[in-house]
């Protein structure tokens, strides 16, 4: 009787076991380790030492600080572009998706069937100079000769939009998907109408605002985009969101908008890949700089100071994030 | 007096609303359609152009219809090697990844134990982690492992297909962990209950009861795992070292050079193959639902 209990309560440490310790070995212990070696000092000829150099941390930060802003900048844009693109998108399938649901969301996720490196590319192609869409623009004289997209910070905002964009679609399809629908119903019946003028205005405001920093950050001209945003967001303000939708399933619906936040920023600003097959030096992110310290120039101490720097904040971000929602949601039914 | 003030406004407030429901009930639909459509855009690029007959090196304009890539799929030097080896590595490092995962899911499920949250944690982590700083910290210990004396070289330094093969596996254990666990929750525990009343151990419980319950889960997690692992480009770069190449660094090295139509017609093999192996395992899984949840009248009959 003593050996079943003894083997009850060592049957889950059982079970946990081998994959913890793949974890520990090959996670925990290499964090660890490239947190030493951002200490060492030395080169791959003459060898490296363990020396302590705290330093590094101080000269990185003042090295590369407009890579970490423009890694900040991108991503966060990246982030706010794929909420604006997947909200919208989410809401239909999960409230208007009807018998065509699990097809709709089959295709969310179909671009993951494909290569990453192999989607980049086609935006390459499709965005080339004088390619499909660029091409019969300039030959009717649409856009001149010189306009060009690919090697700009807005296509590797674009692309980092584009690739991250099921990360933000699903968590927020499984929160809206789960609400109660007669919640939104008993809204109705208790006059929640359309929200209007605070809707027209307030639409109208977020819209100039968001149009005119996004221009700002693609260091462009905001007048335009941001009475275009304005006249857009009045129009959704007026139109599109009602009461109900503003007081029921919006609140309702922000765990999704944390995760998928989460999920869609966090890959996003260590990306590097969109920086170097769409963008140009200028544009060049964190990531960039990490991936060619470590395997271009081979300065150890310096990629491991900065990768450090990008995991540190972002575990300060997913620890608030855990106490905020729990951690029995971290691994619980995402997707 | 209230139903005066109902009627007069009820008009007017029906009005707004017609407008409204109007705009969204077609905005909303084609606005969908184009987002599918932007989202699966790329894709249709990379197969097209897998039929492209390019000139020069670069597949970066369509010329002309032509088949020959696809009759030889494989015909660049590395290619070959390249492919083998990126099927090598997501099929070792899916299955021993979906055994550890599935484990650590039935831990957290069946279990109460202390250290619940550090193990929620540690699994949400890596997921939570970019790729670049887990490649990276993975590389800064192979390179030091060679100053500890007590690995011998060669094993994980210098980097080759077992590094890779270990970085896949630390990668895909949470998603496994996570996909598992979705599909365990709600798990009927009386069924188990029920065999072990009837004379069954633990062991004849698990493989007869359990294990078929939790396959579709496991399957689920299998294939995402190697989804993954097939699709990996920046932890494998950091992982691989010079020597060894997989089909995404194929595809980096070539994309500096041009890429060849091969790539394009490779790349639609995964996808397609993929797509099928995704639409097939939702099919059975929904005749496995059909079956396990239907009135018992059905089954006795």
């Amino acid at each position: 009787m003593a050996r079943i209990r003894l083997s009850r309560a060592a049957a889950p440490y059982l079970l946990l076991l081998p994959g913890l310790a793949w974890l520990l070995l090959f996670y925990v212990y290499p964090a660890i380790q490239m947190f030493l070696v951002s200490l060492w000092t030395g080169n791959v000829q003459d060898g490296y030492k363990l020396t302590f150099n705290w330093g590094i941390y101080g000269s990185a930060f003042t090295e590369y600080w407009p890579w970490i802003v423009r890694s900040a900048e991108y991503g966060g844009l990246a982030t706010i572009l794929a909420f604006l693109l997947g909200y919208p998108l989410a809401y239909t399938i999960a409230f208007r998706g009807g018998a065509y649901k699990n097809v709709l969301l089959f295709l969310v996720i179909a671009p993951f069937f494909t290569s990453f490196l192999l989607r980049t590319i086609s935006w390459k192609i499709i965005l080339a100079d004088s390619g499909i869409v660029l091409g019969p623009l300039k030959a009717a004289g649409l856009v001149p000769d010189d306009f060009r997209v690919l090697a700009t910070p807005a296509a590797v905002v674009a692309g980092i939009t584009y690739n991250f964009l099921p990360f933000m679609t699903l968590p927020l399809y499984v929160a809206l998907e789960k609400i109660d629908r007669r919640l939104i119903e008993a809204a109705e019946d208790l006059y929640a109408g359309p929200w209007r003028p605070a809707g027209t205005i307030a639409g109208a405001a977020i819209g100039a605002v968001l149009l005119a920093l996004l221009a700002l950050t693609l260091s462009a001209d905001p007048l335009v985009p941001a009475i275009l945003g304005g006249i857009v967001g009045a129009l959704i303000g007026t139109f599109l969101i009602g009461q109900a939708f503003l007081r029921i399933t919006l609140p309702l619906s922000l765990p999704g908008i944390f995760a998928g936040s989460l999920l869609t920023f966090i890959p996003a600003v260590g990306d590097f890949i969109n920086a170097e097959l769409l963008g140009d030096p200028g544009s060049a992110m964190i990531g960039n700089v990490i991936q060619a310290r470590f395997l271009k120039i081979t300065d150890y101490p310096t990629a491991s100071a900065l990768s450090f720097i990008l995991m540190a904040a972002i575990l300060v971000g997913v620890l608030v994030y855990a106490r905020l929602i729990g951690t029995e949601e971290l691994t619980g039914g995402r997707i | 007096m209230a139903t005066a003030e109902a009627t007069a406004v009820a008009p007017r407030r029906r009005t707004r609303l017609v407008l409204g429901r109007t705009v969204s009930r077609w905005l909303l639909p084609l606005y969908t359609i184009g987002v599918t459509l932007y989202l699966i855009l790329p894709v249709a690029v990379m197969i097209l152009f897998s039929f492209n007959d390019p000139t020069g090196r670069s597949n970066l304009v369509f010329k002309q219809f032509s088949l020959d890539a696809w009759l030889n799929p494989l015909g660049r030097p590395g290619l070959a090697d390249a492919v083998a080896n990126s099927l090598i590595v997501a099929t070792t490092s899916t299955f021993v990844a979906t055994i550890l995962g599935t484990l650590i899911a039935l831990a957290l499920v069946r279990y109460g134990f202390r250290g619940r949250s550090t193990t929620n944690l540690l699994i949400f982590l890596p997921m939570s982690t970019p790729e670049i700083v887990l490649g990276a910290s993975l590389l800064t210990m192979f390179i030091a492992t060679t100053q500890l004396g007590f690995v011998p070289e060669g094993i994980l330094y210098p980097l080759n297909i077992r590094t890779i093969f270990i970085a896949h596996v630390m990668f895909n254990i949470s998603y496994v962990v996570v996909t598992v666990k979705a599909r365990l929750a709600g798990f009927p525990r009386h069924l188990e209950e029920a065999a072990m009343d009837l004379g069954a151990n633990e062991w004849v419980t698990f493989w007869k009861v359990t294990f078929p319950l939790i396959l579709p889960g496991v399957v689920a997690a299998a294939l995402l795992a190697f989804s993954l692992s097939i699709d990996d480009f920046v932890i494998t770069s950091f992982t691989a070292g010079p020597r060894t190449s997989t089909f995404p660094l194929y595809i980096y090295g070539a994309q500096l050079r041009g890429i060849p139509v091969q790539v394009n017609v490779i790349g639609t093999i995964i996808f397609v193959s993929a797509v099928t192996l995704v639409v097939l395992t939702t099919l059975w899984q929904r005749r496995l639902a059909a079956r396990d949840f239907a009135p018992i009248e059905v089954i006795s009959a």
